[in-house]
């Protein structure tokens, strides 16, 4: 029997079909897997009736454009493949965290989230937020700097801790968890009523990437297909949401360097964005636009027309203000070098999105794993190769004109019909997994359901990809001013919450 | 630096002139204030099940919304066979007292939101310190919009400043994350007296779709005294703005 079981974007697997392998086996055909290439998506527990657990790894093979997954049985602790595959870092602290699964030779177990364990842990062995064993540096003029929760901006709280030598930082380390809500607690047992609103705010600027993943998943469990209409709505949605966001960023790039002019324009222009996924849902952010079977609201001919409008008005409006960012010498000078990874960094880490094409890393699960409409309507993966702040704002910058293309010819070409289907069976499949990809806006969004007997969730795994970059921030910062700090971080633009959940 | 120029002269001035102007374009499927129809309800309960946080119950026989629990998902609205409750194009929502914010035939007009506190201390020059405690980064984003060129909330002098020793008072968005909790207690103490806080979204009132996690402790209430409740999920920038102009008084409630 092969260590493996293959599964598409969107597939499923009956529980009885999952390789159980034992740890050391598990353990090799992960490492082996990864280094033929592939990618750490998942690695998560799902507890058992016994006090154990059944840990599942989910690798991405983005050449071929499958998934691969394998589990193995374990009690309370395991030997860590994050020495061998820093990849696995977060993941494998997360385990600790919430299951008690310690991981044997993990070289930074620190806490994740400082949340309140799922099982296993004692509740007096829980630190409190914020108290962890921060690298530190010791000699003359070394001096530490620490920022946060609260950031001075209107941004989300997070904790930042630099080790600097005069005005360069040797080393950053990021810890998170003040924005832990209980996401995933909460959907076990799901869908409940609550289940779609979880999903569209545990990152509440990327509502569409996230209810796209989730009604993904019900879908494959529904073997639902979605009408035509829907197909493009949702299509148009994921991509509004990516151009709002990249808008937004290259505004606060922008603004971090002062160059006001575009900070101006961007901002601005970044509200047009929003205000046309209003008109497809009623709300900003798109809330109550997708959902499991469709879209949850429609627009007319009308509607569209005026879309297209105000998409080649956004177009021109933003052309011109990110050129102007990105000839400026001014801002090229603060751009260019800053904050650097390298392609190989951005491999051993395991970042997605934006931060890994700005390396020249082509990861973008638009194009790797097709879903939806973008099996039909391909938008080219955009790169660049400095890897640095430039490169993942030239990256934005690019994306943004692909996006207006993509959302210009939707539109022309919207299906009738209609833009929901209810589903044919009662109940989702179960004892099955199922697995979803979506290219949000920021990168790779990863949701696997594992249903129990009555087909409701025994397991739901959401990865943020701000799960996989934050990692890259801390590394990007080594060796940089402290003052290119707020620039390097909006280049990445990590979510808080997306992390926390 | 004719580029800037040539740059600027395309863009144009894009500030609205509202309030001294016309109301910017709301999206046609917006859901402001709901409105209630108490002669419509059959007390059958529909909205009630439907409703995924508990803002829609039948109270006496008639059907009553708590706009500062509401997610605005329409879904009690969708549920209703007889047509009792229906969302409004309304962006006026803000209100002063927790109570107001609740919606039935009874109460159908928008609440009252000055404060004559704010009025008298920061009428002419409001500077606010944001904390997101636990706020998933919608209403951030729909409060940040405030501050570029379109809305232009610094020509009422109102600004978010960098520290709670700048400000006279803060904007919390998020349930409040028992994580936040701490943070959150320092902030409102670093500042100085006389101070106001607002709490902006459904999280930020009442716990928003995490009401009752365990993780969370359900709203700023819980932790400070609230002086302004902004509802919605994120509120329209629309309805932020508005509800800080009637706090101040910068606008009549009328």
């Amino acid at each position: 029997m092969s260590a493996f079981a293959s599964i598409a974007n969107g597939g499923t697997l009956s529980c009885a079909k999952l390789p159980r392998l034992e740890v050391g086996a598990f353990r090799a055909a992960v490492l082996a897997e990864i280094a033929l290439g592939s990618r750490l998506s998942a690695l998560f527990a799902c507890p058992g009736k016994d006090g154990g657990f059944l840990l599942i790894a989910v690798l991405a093979q983005d050449s071929r454009s499958r998934l691969a997954v394998t589990t193995c049985a374990v009690h309370d602790r395991y030997p860590a493949l994050t020495p061998e595959c820093p990849q696995a870092q977060g993941f494998e602290r997360e385990l600790a965290e919430q299951w008690g699964i310690h991981p044997e030779g993990h070289p930074w177990l620190k806490p994740l989230r400082f949340q309140p364990a799922r099982a296993g842990v004692i509740q007096s062995e829980r630190p409190d937020i914020g108290v962890s064993p921060f690298f530190s540096m010791h000699g003359e003029e070394i001096h530490e700097v620490s920022v946060g929760p609260v950031h001075a901006g209107i941004i989300e709280p997070g904790h930042f801790r630099f080790q600097c030598h005069g005005e360069t930082v040797y080393h950053l380390e990021i810890s998170l968890g003040y924005q832990h809500r209980g996401v995933e607690r909460a959907l076990i047992g799901g869908p409940h009523p609550r289940t779609i609103h979880y999903m569209e705010t545990l990152a509440g600027d990327t509502t569409i990437g996230h209810a796209t993943a989730y009604s993904r998943v019900c879908e494959s469990l529904m073997r639902a297909r979605l009408p035509a209409r829907a197909q493009g709505l949702r299509g148009i949605a994921q991509e509004l949401e990516r151009l709002a966001n990249h808008i937004g960023d290259l505004g606060a790039l922008a603004g971090d360097v002062g160059f006001l002019p575009t900070m101006s324009y961007c901002g601005r222009i970044r509200g047009d964005a929003l205000n046309m996924t209003a008109t497809l849902c009623g709300n900003r952010m798109g809330r109550g636009f997708v959902r499991p079977g469709g879209c949850g609201a429609d627009i007319d001919h009308a509607e569209v027309e005026d879309l297209l409008r105000r998409l080649e008005a956004l177009r021109k409006d933003v052309d011109s203000a990110a050129t102007l960012l990105f000839e400026a010498p001014s801002a090229r000078a603060r751009f260019d070098g800053t904050g650097a990874i390298t392609a190989d960094i951005c491999r051993d880490l395991g970042l997605v999105g934006v931060a890994a094409r700005a390396c020249g890393v082509a990861r973008d699960a638009r194009s790797d794993f097709p879903y939806d409409i973008f099996q039909f309507a391909q938008i080219p993966v955009c790169t660049w190769t400095s890897g640095d702040v430039f490169g993942r704002a030239f990256v934005r910058g690019l994306e943004i004109s692909q996006s207006i293309a993509f959302v210009r010819e939707q539109l022309a070409a919207l299906p009738e019909g209609d833009v929901w289907r209810a589903p044919t069976v009662a109940l989702l499949s179960p004892d099955t997994l199922a697995v979803a990809l979506v290219e949000g806006w920021r990168g790779e969004i990863l949701h696997a359901a594992l249903t129990g007997p009555d087909g409701r969730f025994a397991c739901y795994k959401v990865v943020d990809p701000s799960f996989h970059n934050w990692q890259g921030l801390a590394y990007a910062m080594r060796n940089q001013q402290i003052s290119d700090f707020p620039v390097c971080n909006k280049s990445f633009n990590l979510s808080y919450c997306g992390h926390d959940l | 630096m004719i580029d800037i120029l040539q740059t600027r002269l395309q863009q144009k001035y894009r500030t609205m002139s509202w309030p001294d102007g016309p109301t910017p374009p709301l999206p046609a499927q917006f859901a402001g204030r709901p409105c209630m129809d108490a002669a419509k309800c059959n007390s059958c309960g529909a909205c009630e099940k439907a409703c995924p946080v508990g803002a829609a119950q039948i109270v006496e026989g008639r059907p009553t919304l708590d706009t500062g629990r509401c997610l605005f998902c329409r879904a009690c609205e969708k549920a209703c066979a007889r047509g009792a409750l229906k969302f409004t194009k309304e962006f006026r929502m803000a209100a002063a007292q927790r109570g107001d914010l609740t919606v039935s035939q009874a109460q159908q007009a928008f609440p009252a939101a000055q404060v004559e506190k704010a009025r008298q201390y920061f009428g002419r020059s409001l500077k606010l310190r944001q904390v997101s405690a636990g706020g998933c980064n919608a209403c951030e984003a729909d409060t940040n919009v405030l501050g570029t060129v379109g809305w232009d909330l610094g020509r009422f002098g109102i600004q978010f400043v960098a520290s709670p020793r700048h400000a006279d008072g803060l904007l919390i968005t998020g349930p409040v994350s028992v994580n936040m909790r701490h943070a959150l207690e320092k902030t409102y103490a670093a500042v100085s007296s006389p101070k106001i806080v607002i709490a902006c979204g459904s999280c930020a009132i009442a716990g928003g779709p995490y009401a009752g996690h365990p993780e969370v402790c359900g709203g700023a209430m819980s932790v400070v005294p609230v002086d302004l409740f902004i509802p919605g999920c994120p509120p329209h920038p629309l309805t932020i703005l508005d509800g800080l102009l009637r706090f101040v008084g910068r606008i009549s409630e009328g």
